[in-house]
């Protein structure tokens, strides 16, 4: 006797369907789900029948702390929202506000922006590769991209003050310039670096596990992704060169020659691949960057790197003890209810983090706190494709593509 | 903001007539300003018009006007204002369009046929302001918990909540076994 003739005939009524599919949660507490995400799975067997993804359980209500918040104290939110690139952060939500309030940035501010950027976009890439080996089965891949990113991490603090929580930039520069021994400081992580891509490469590449985990797993075509709004490498590894860096380009990337990988596969291994050749385009652009940085590292011409808009940068304490009219801008942008008052309208500014599009979609009422801060977070929209990545197939495969989308969900639920 | 897009906007007036507001531009930025009944056929048209090909919804977010000055009330004729940021990726054009939401009945029209993106964007401008997508697949709260009430982003909820966190079940007692 089968198992279902077995059930048939203790519960008689009950129809067949109840006993071919289970239903089971994963997460919201799970090593897996990186972060707190819920899945609530029905299963036949190991094969996924349906699956709704559940969020919310980081929801800090950022946007409407925002409405509380003046320009400049918002940026501490911003970095809260990401905790594997807060700089990437910072200078989306500081790209933003210069585009409302209309002030450029000196070059010089402009070039050590993205340098820290692409740095941060290195640590999160290297460490999201390295999360994807470990869940599925390369532990050591992971050790040794943490030690990576460990070595980034001391770069952050020695130009941040932090590791994690940077809060680096202001509206119109950032708080403070680099070290002078900052080249040194890079320079000797990028001799290292490009060595241990290769390594990644040799330990996964042709991994037979990686392989037959990942090719094929989680396809996404090209339509599909761009109606989901699928941005970053995920978009990229579908075939689509989309990059805001290259087509609404922002900062100084105009200046510096980089490529942007694709791939046209769609699935987890194509996104590894974008991502790994995405830090080789990095290190390319530090590299770049590096050797154009007016001032170079010392600055001994003192160029500047915040804008010369003293309406909205605080001017050097120097000019405010010997200056009535720095002492007056200072006194205004430091007192609550006077000064950095953009003007009256909306932007919409976007920057290309390491997972894709954020967005600040800032509505100004021309008063000091911002009348609503909207941000657009890539996690939010890459996630949506989960169902249909995964609906289909075995439970395995979810693990592999939710670590492919790397989902940061204090982004994602704000 | 390109030629192109100008003559688009003014295409779109002509086309759609009273159902077209206006547009208006801040710092290079175009924004298309429509009445809510329209924003389906709209929206069609800039999606799959060859002119347009907004291909790419990249965000749905609502914004109420409750506290806004009264200078900036001709940008928000009614209370809410469901705002669409578009993407071309053929042209590298961006548009912003606005649809506006009276108060009562808070509901406009789900665009979740013509884009995927819309289906979590509209979940959570339902969830953070209280606007009702008409046929939408699966409109229920995204970020809040369900049994939660109120909107918190809309203007005339409290920054520290109505006392909810207060008012949460707790054990206070110690039961022995």
């Amino acid at each position: 006797m089968s198992a279902v003739d077995e059930i048939k005939k203790i519960a008689p009524t009950a129809s067949k369907e109840v006993f071919k599919t289970m239903s089971m949660n994963i997460g919201p507490q799970h090593p897996a789900t990186h972060g707190t995400l819920r899945l609530k799975v029905e299963l036949d067997g190991e094969k996924i029948v349906k699956v709704e993804p559940e969020i919310g359980f980081l929801h800090t209500g950022f946007e409407k702390l925002g409405e509380y918040r003046n320009y400049n104290q918002f940026v501490v939110i911003s970095d809260r929202m990401n905790y594997l690139s807060p700089l990437n952060n910072n200078i989306g939500f500081a790209v933003s506000c210069e585009e409302l309030f209309g002030v450029t940035v000196p070059p010089r501010g402009q070039y050590i922006r993205v340098i820290m950027a692409e740095l941060s976009r290195m640590a999160d890439h290297v460490v999201s590769v390295g999360l994807q080996g470990m869940d599925l089965g390369a532990f050591s891949v992971m050790l040794w991209t943490f030690i990576e990113r460990e070595k980034l991490y001391d770069i952050f603090e020695a130009v941040t003050g932090a590791r994690l929580t940077t809060s680096w930039t202001r509206v119109g520069g950032v708080f403070r310039d680099v070290p002078p021994d900052f080249p040194e400081l890079v320079n000797a992580f990028l001799s290292k670096f490009p060595a241990v891509i290769d390594e990644i490469e040799y330990m996964l590449n042709k991994n037979r596990i990686f392989m037959d985990r990942t090719i094929g797993v989680g396809t996404l075509t090209k339509e599909q992704a761009i109606s989901h709004g699928v941005t970053g490498p995920m978009l990229r590894a579908c075939g689509v060169d989309y990059d805001i860096r290259k087509v609404r380009p922002y900062l100084c990337y105009p200046e510096l020659q980089f490529d942007v990988p694709t791939r046209t596969e769609g699935d987890v291994y194509a996104r590894y691949q974008v991502r790994l050749a995405e830090m080789r385009e990095s290190i390319k652009i530090v590299r770049q960057a590096l050797e154009k940085l007016p001032g170079g590292g010392p600055n001994k011409e003192k160029l500047p790197v915040n804008s010369l808009d003293h309406k909205v940068t605080l001017p050097p304490k120097d000019m405010v003890y010997h200056d009535m009219e720095s002492l007056i801008h200072h006194f205004k942008l430091t007192m609550p209810g006077h000064g950095l008052i953009p003007p009256k309208g909306e932007v919409y500014s976007s920057t290309e983090t390491p997972n894709g599009e954020l967005g600040f979609y800032l509505v100004s009422d021309g008063t000091g706190l911002p009348y609503r801060v909207r941000i657009r977070p890539p996690s939010f929209y890459n996630y949506t494709t989960f169902v249909k990545q995964t609906t289909g197939r075995l439970i395995s495969d979810a693990v592999a593509c939710m670590a492919s989308i790397n989902v940061i969900a204090g982004e994602l639920d704000r | 903001m390109a030629i192109e897009l100008m003559a688009l906007l003014k295409a779109v007036q002509e086309r759609f007539g009273d159902d077209v507001l206006g547009h208006s531009e801040f710092r290079k930025q175009a924004t298309l300003r429509i009445k809510h009944t329209a924003n389906v056929k709209v929206l069609r048209f800039l999606r799959d018009d060859p002119s347009a090909k907004f291909e790419m919804l990249t965000d749905v977010t609502c914004v109420d006007s409750l506290r806004l000055p009264d200078d900036m009330l001709i940008e928000y004729p009614e209370r809410f204002a469901v705002v669409y940021q578009l993407t071309s990726l053929v042209h590298n054009e961006r548009l912003r369009v606005k649809a506006y939401v009276p108060e009562e009945p808070c509901e406009i029209d789900s665009v979740t046929g013509l884009w995927d993106a819309a289906n979590w964007g509209e979940r959570e401008a339902y969830d953070m302001f209280g606007v009702v997508f008409r046929n939408h697949p699966d409109l229920k709260r995204i970020l809040m918990p369900d049994n939660y009430e109120g909107h918190p982003l809309r203007k005339d909820y409290p920054l520290k909540g109505r006392g909810e966190r207060d008012n949460f079940p707790k054990y206070t007692e110690i039961v022995e076994s």
